[in-house]
């Protein structure tokens, strides 16, 4: 009898606590869903950074250096979380990142956060030029020049077979969370080609690595900036040209488009709180501002070197003082 | 707490349902004798209704494929959906006083739980955690887990594993407290467990991918998201195995109690729960486990620790780095396995003869306590909180340098068996291309009638008939030809799984060596993050489908070979020893006793199969197999609900289907037990 009391009076005072602490934590009032950091963030007094790192090596290159100087010359502790691009809008929307260091074109996004609900601000321009493309190794260019031009291409379809292609040509297409018109390009150009989705970049960069190793042919969705250039030197198709015209008319309808992709000059993106009350943080942040042999050559100590990304910010920051230097508020 | 409130009303329900099983016990052998007959009339049937609807569907919409004219486009609502979420999460009141609250509490749980970790550091941790698994486990264990942090930090993991660490805290005692509440009402009533069962079916079935973007949307990125997502994956199996355990009690056992004049609270405390101490234990370590398998996939939305490491090793193609993070992954699985697994054999039994007597009752806890206190404190005046810098061992090198030769001696021109690549090119093009293209090529009304009567063959007509809503809902949603596609990879990938886990698990319940021997194995491969093995699968077999096989089949074979051997090893020793005395020999033993009275869980193993192998589609989507499970990363990874939550549904359907035409007879064995 005297246990059982003594059980239903401890279970009484637990599930009081438990209520107590509950309310108290939450404030019993309304919870907002725009300023809810990260668990792991601000532990232990320590001023602390959540950076966004998308899944390809640039950008954790970007990342790499910002947190190396956030850390050795700011004093921060910077968490990184690595998102898809347009969770990490949402994540920073939502303060649980504070900046994204690399995006490629969101428009859909930016309306909805920067100008209608202004949670998140720009953060300027990162300096580096993303463009995107079709590339085949220079091994099979350097055999048959003939394939950089797209109007040719049909003629290679059968050299770029594989049993996933079903009698088509093979042209590889990487992460769902990329920007691609290749369905579109494929049907407009009339080419005899099948899209094969690697399904992400590291089953694409496996892939194209496999086949360079055999000296196979093939036929890549592929981007530049990139590290995988100094490891399987590609050559770029030439599309028909892009114009503005065709990228108006591709806004309206994306299945319209048979141009080429555009270059795109990469940016910087912060949550709106973290841009006021940031402090030496998000000064920092907004004047990072480097190019793209910078970061490649960062990309390059991460991805082919096998150094950490810690190790190869601070080799490139001893070697370029001059370059960040400026950064500093 | 709801339990007790409905308690009464199915008490009663409960004891109807148990004299109506024994009735049931005797149909089937009264089927057996009909069997022939009945099947033939239910074929009769099907042609009728065939006869009758084919050539009006044929007539009306010729295509093989599902007809457009019976489709349904849901992408304008969920659309809309997706804007509304977005354009009021931080206005509307269900999210102001509902949901946003659900995030604060796990975010400032989550927070609690890792603040704590940091400020014992890192030997209060390693300490105290080795000191309570002995205390509750005994030295093996406490070694064991000793070890295993300090792989954890020698990886140079530390800060990444408590933050995981902290994760699966709160998502597992959430789990299990939801999964144990759910199992509690589905093992004492009959209604709330025919309820339940196609809730958790579906919770299970659903990639986590496919609900990854909705919880997103709903609770934000990061932590919240994370445990929500982990707790749908990791609650069912709780659930499950609870009810389960409830309603598999000794009736003997129950009826003693009962007639000893025990309330029905004494029957559920004294001896039901007791008597399901096994199953509830066996559900707090599946839990644990897919938890963990869950902390990866979490990681695509930001949930941090040791999942994110892995996801962002992926992205610079780094195995070694991948699998750096990941063995802590399947350490923290083990240690918490064996700890709750030893914890759960101890209790009830008498306090252990020998053994030191300090290690008993409250002054051993306070002695945990207090030792921990002090190694805090000493960690503390030796510098660090986590882990020194100097003492960590990089494993990245080697083990690209092994993947690089393994890929490189086992991908092409290997003598007589041939390579990797050889063999993928030929699944694809000997069992991949004729089963996709058979049945893409069988007209929609003609598998409709195929489900229907398998189905029905094996089932009531109530399972044909949800087969066949199954399968007609994945044509209204506009995805009958990739829906095919992913159902001739599951059914290829299901194939080998059975015949390679059959083969091996048949093998394990005849050696407890070989068992032993493979347990560990099995623990790694089950809680080993699917993505660090994407690589390697793309490296030894291409992009494409057969690397989505090899993800499947190495993630699914673990659970049947695990539950094969446990049917097996359970059957009644009774029976085998007169069998054995009746001088059968190895092979009659297995065939005609073990083999057909373990047949429910060969059947619980297909189901599994069926199952794990349905929840790697959206990896293998990954690696190229495309169809259903592209759509799925395709919808999350850029904020596309229609996209995302149709395939989604459009795997579950498969799933379900799939279950409905090879598990009925084991639903009626459960439902009499």
């Amino acid at each position: 009898m005297a246990t059982a009391r003594t059980h239903r009076l401890r279970r009484l005072l637990m599930a009081a606590t438990g209520a107590t602490a509950l309310l108290t934590a939450t404030g019993c009032g309304a919870a907002d869903m725009t300023k809810q950091s990260s668990p792991y963030a601000n532990v232990g007094g320590a001023k602390s950074v959540t950076l966004s790192v998308q899944s390809w090596v640039g950008a954790q290159s970007n990342v790499a250096v910002a947190q190396y100087l956030l850390e050795h010359e700011l004093g921060y502790h910077v968490d990184t979380v690595q998102v898809d691009e347009i969770p990490a809008w949402d994540a920073l929307s939502q303060g649980r990142v504070d900046a994204i260091l690399e995006d490629w074109g969101h428009p859909e996004q930016e309306q909805r956060y920067v100008k209608d609900k202004k949670l998140i601000v720009p953060g300027g321009g990162l300096g580096v030029t993303g463009h995107i493309g079709w590339w085949v190794p220079k091994y099979f260019a350097d055999a048959h020049p003939d394939v950089l031009d797209w109007k040719n291409l049909n003629k290679y379809a059968k050299t770029f077979k594989t049993a996933e292609s079903g009698g088509k040509g093979q042209l590889l297409d990487g992460s769902p969370s990329y920007v691609t018109n290749d369905k579109a390009l494929v049907k407009n150009l009339k080419l005899n080609y099948q899209i094969v989705f690697a399904g992400s970049e590291a089953a694409q960069i496996t892939q194209i690595k496999q086949f360079a190793k055999s000296k196979k042919p093939f036929l890549s969705y592929w981007y530049e900036p990139q590290w995988l250039f100094n490891q399987v030197p590609m050559v770029e198709v030439k599309l028909p040209k892009y114009t503005d015209k065709c990228a108006n008319e591709g806004t309206k309808d994306p299945e319209s488009i048979d141009c080429a992709y555009p270059t795109t000059p990469l940016q910087k993106y912060l949550n709106a709180d973290f841009a006021k009350k940031g402090g030496k943080a998000s000064a920092f942040l907004k004047k990072f501002h480097w190019t793209k042999e910078d970061q490649n050559e960062v990309s390059e100590l991460i991805a082919s070197k096998g150094m950490s990304a810690q190790d190869a910010a601070k080799k490139w920051v001893e070697a370029h003082p001059d370059v960040w230097k400026k950064w500093l508020p | 707490m709801s339990a007790t409130a409905t308690r009464p009303s199915t008490d009663p329900a409960t004891e109807p349902a148990a004299t109506g099983s024994a009735a049931d016990e005797t149909r089937p052998s009264l089927l057996s004798a009909v069997v022939h007959s009945h099947a033939a009339r239910k074929l009769a049937v099907l042609v009728v209704i065939a006869v009758v609807l084919v050539p009006i569907a044929h007539a009306k919409w010729a295509s093989g494929s599902w007809p457009d004219a019976l489709t349904v486009d849901v992408s304008g609502p969920l659309g809309r959906a997706s804007d509304w979420i977005l354009d009021n999460r931080d206005s509307h009141w269900i999210f102001l006083y509902f949901f946003g609250h659900i995030s604060n509490v796990i975010i400032i749980g989550v927070r609690a739980v890792y603040v704590a970790l940091l400020a014992l550091g890192w030997a209060g941790v390693t300490a105290g955690l080795t000191l309570v698994a002995w205390r509750v486990a005994g030295v093996r264990i406490a070694v064991t887990t000793l070890v295993s942090f300090a792989v954890c930090g020698l990886l140079g993991m530390w800060v990444p594993t408590m933050q995981t660490l902290a994760l699966m805290v709160i998502a597992v005692t959430a789990s299990v407290v939801i999964g144990g509440l759910l199992g509690l009402a589905g093992g004492l009533s009959e209604w709330a467990f025919r309820v339940q069962r196609p809730v958790l079916d579906t919770m299970q079935v659903l990639p986590a991918f496919a609900y990854l973007l909705p919880v997103v949307m709903i609770f934000g990125n990061g932590v919240p998201g994370a445990v929500l997502a982990t707790v749908i994956y990791a609650a069912p199996p709780m659930a499950r195995l609870t009810a389960l355990g409830l309603r598999g009690a000794d009736a003997g056992v129950l009826e003693a109690v009962t007639s000893l004049g025990a309330t029905w609270r004494q029957r559920l405390l004294s001896a039901r729960l007791p008597l399901a101490r096994k199953e509830l234990l066996l559900g707090v370590n599946q839990t644990i486990m897919m938890a963990l398998s869950m902390a990866v996939i979490a990681s695509v939305i930001g949930g941090g620790g040791l999942g994110d490491r892995v996801y962002q090793a992926l992205s610079s193609v780094d195995v070694g780095k991948a699998l750096a993070a990941g063995l802590p992954i399947v350490l923290l699985a083990i240690v918490m396995d064996r700890t709750i697994g030893a914890a759960g054999e101890r209790i009830g039994e008498p306090p252990a003869e020998g053994g030191p007597r300090l290690l008993r009752g409250w002054p051993a806890w306070a002695g945990v306590g207090v030792i921990t206190v002090v190694v805090t404190l000493v960690g503390r005046l030796a510098g660090s909180q986590t882990w020194p810098t100097g003492w960590t061992v990089a494993i990245e090198e080697p083990v690209n340098q092994f993947k690089e030769w393994m890929v490189d001696h086992l991908y092409t021109g290997v003598p007589v068996v041939g390579g990797t690549a050889e063999w993928a090119a030929d699944y694809v093009k000997w069992i991949l291309d004729p089963l996709r293209e058979g049945l893409q090529g069988i007209p929609w009304y003609g598998i409709l009638l195929i489900v229907a009567a398998l189905a029905w063959l094996i089932g009531t007509w109530g399972t044909a008939l949800t087969a066949t809503a199954a399968m007609a809902a994945i044509g209204v949603l506009g995805v009958w030809a990739p829906s095919m596609d992913t159902l001739s990879q599951v059914l290829a990938a299901v194939f080998v799984t059975l015949v390679l886990g059959f083969a091996i698990g048949i093998w394990a319940a005849r050696s407890t060596r070989l068992e032993r021997m493979m347990r560990p194995v099995l623990d790694m491969f089950q809680t080993m993050p699917q993505f660090v093995y994407l690589i390697p699968v793309v490296a030894l077999f291409g992009v494409g489908r057969a690397p989505a096989a090899a993800a499947a089949i190495v993630y699914a074979l673990p659970a049947v070979i695990r539950i094969t051997t446990q049917g097996l090893r359970n059957v009644d020793p009774a029976a085998l020893e007169s069998a054995r005395s009746l001088g059968a020999t190895q092979g009659q033993q297995l065939r005609q006793v073990q083999l057909p009275l373990a047949r429910p869980a060969l059947l619980l193993a297909v189901n599994q199969g069926v199952v794990l192998v349905l929840a790697v589609v959206v990896i293998g989507g990954l690696v190229g197999s495309g169809a259903l499970g592209y759509d799925v990363l395709f919808g999350l990874a850029q904020g596309d609900l229609a996209t995302g939550l149709v395939a989604g549904a459009a795997i579950v359907c498969l799933g379900l289907m799939l279950d409905r035409v090879t598990q009925p007879t084991s639903r009626r064995d459960k439902k009499g037990a």
